[in-house]
């Protein structure tokens, strides 16, 4: 083990590095844009012989991953923002084409307006495009994640591309001590890629992506559904195999004081650490307030987040990001259709909050716990779909 | 699971159908008659051709089959009426018909 201090970018970076892929579609875009350039620091020091292909957009640094992949190759790449806005319709294709590609994205708010801060509207837009999502709170977990992408999407039964989010400027930028492991460690953990089947394989002649008609097309999306289920419990194999060298233990999501817990925040990412803060406040109070930190949103452990929020009397979720749904977030919709199934439903509000950088902070989490309590007092509320942060009269 | 084309159809379960529709071999085409989009048909007038080859290469769907040197009547299980072939042709040895033409 190698106690460092790092930016969520670099311990990416270094991430690759150690993984050592094939071939890396390189485009700048803030905050990302630093993993591209220490990695290609690596390249001019020899120290991986990954292709780094600096493409013209990110349309092309994917379209050249998808290329890498389908050859038999281990193509990675990062973005943020409109850099993987405008990568959306390849999305698609490497999740249809099941080519287990991993992107480095570093959440960003989208345009407009124009903006460089962090939210997750970007990654957000793109859920239902048939990536795994897995979502990290600390640098640590940035790279934990990371090391975990490629054994999960490129396990045979799965065949997804995973994207390991992190939070722009927060994490990307912060510098953190971090456990790094060592080289050998993770190489052995990663291991090799060996599809069984890909464009360079000579004996074996392969076409990728051909057109379907209708009478396929439904099928092979029900394919790809039923693999996004299946790949719950490698996650879950991956994670056990990864606390074995690491002793960093993950699962689908984080609780935090969850067990006896009568109001809750669910949210994804860095805003965690301040609703900790929040929870040990008022848990000193004799307040019993809990957290669950979501980590994996694609494939939704809808199951598994129902079970851990099911005694809780009222919980707010928390968007990083409109949906316009004009009824709330993307992360609000999943967690109130998966508690739908319980007899004895906790109340369920959602807070839209932190768009575009805005402050999370431990005055505000202790503002919606607060909250939280007069909804149980009063017996519910019709304002379910609120917003948090803003100015307002 | 390595599954061969032909024994993929339109009634073929998802269980049973290649993970993104990868195809595992060459030549698969001749499984797929395509010639039914055809509005125009060209037609090979066999008199007036040198056998200069010219229109095989230029055709799209490789529906000009050649043996022992010589271009054979057109595909029609795979031509798609394009009429490129009866642009090239250097001696009029092809000529365009409304499909369903006598």
């Amino acid at each position: 083990m190698i106690r460092e201090r790092l930016s969520g970018n670099e311990a990416v970076a270094y991430a690759m590095r150690q993984i050592n892929p094939d071939v890396m579609g390189a485009f700048p875009i803030t905050p990302s844009t630093e993993i591209p350039q220490y990695f290609a620091q690596y390249v001019a020091d020899g120290l991986v012989d990954t292709e780094f292909v600096t493409v013209e957009s990110e349309h092309s640094s994917l379209s050249t991953c998808i290329g890498a992949e389908a050859a038999g190759g281990r193509a990675v790449t990062a973005t943020s923002s409109c850099g993987l806005a405008l990568m959306y319709e390849l999305l698609y294709v490497t999740a249809s084409c099941r080519l287990p590609v991993t992107i480095a994205c570093v959440n960003r708010a989208l345009s407009g307006p124009i903006n460089i801060n962090n939210d997750h509207s970007d990654s957000m837009g793109c859920r239902d495009a048939g990536w795994i999502q897995i979502y990290a709170e600390t640098n640590q977990e940035a790279y934990d994640n990371f090391l975990q992408a490629m054994p999960i999407g490129e396990n045979p039964t799965v065949r997804l591309p995973v994207m390991i989010c992190q939070d722009g400027f927060i994490t990307s930028h912060g510098v953190e001590n971090i456990e790094l492991l060592e080289d050998e460690t993770v190489k052995a953990f990663v291991g090799e890629y060996h599809p069984e089947n890909y464009l360079l394989k000579h004996e074996n002649p392969l076409a990728v992506g051909p057109y379907d008609v209708t009478n396929y097309y439904m099928e092979h999306k029900i394919q790809q559904a039923e693999a996004m289920k299946r790949a719950k419990g490698v996650i879950l194999d991956v994670a056990a195999r990864f606390e074995k060298i690491s002793g960093r233990k993950y699962g689908f999501f984080e609780p935090y004081c969850l067990e006896d817990a009568d109001i809750a925040l669910v949210l994804i990412g860095s805003s965690a650490g301040t609703a900790r803060a929040a929870v040990d406040e008022l848990r000193e109070q004799g307040v019993k307030a809990g957290m669950l930190k979501l980590r994996v949103f694609r494939p939704f452990p809808a199951k598994e987040l129902t079970e851990a929020l099911a005694n809780c009397k009222a919980i707010a979720v928390m968007d990083k990001a409109e949906s316009f749904s004009a009824v709330g977030g993307p992360l609000f919709a999943e967690t109130r259709s998966a508690l739908y199934s319980l007899a004895n439903r906790p109340y369920c509000i959602n807070y839209v909050y932190g768009l575009g950088g805005r402050d999370f902070t431990v005055k505000t989490a202790k503002t919606i716990y607060a909250a939280l309590e007069e909804v149980i007092q009063v017996g519910g509320t019709d304002e379910i779909y609120r917003h948090i942060g803003q100015r307002s009269e | 699971m390595n599954r061969k084309a032909e024994t993929i159809h339109e009634q073929s379960p998802w269980q049973q159908m290649t993970e993104g529709g990868e195809i595992y071999e060459g030549g698969t085409s001749r499984l797929t008659i395509t010639g039914e989009w055809r509005t125009r048909t060209p037609v090979f007038l066999e008199a007036k051709c040198r056998q200069c080859l010219l229109c095989v290469p230029y055709c799209p769907d490789s529906s000009i089959p050649v043996a022992d040197g010589k271009r054979l009547d057109f595909d029609f299980d795979h031509c798609k009426g394009c009429g490129i072939c009866v642009k090239v042709c250097p001696f009029d040895a092809i000529v365009f018909q409304e499909e369903g033409e006598a």
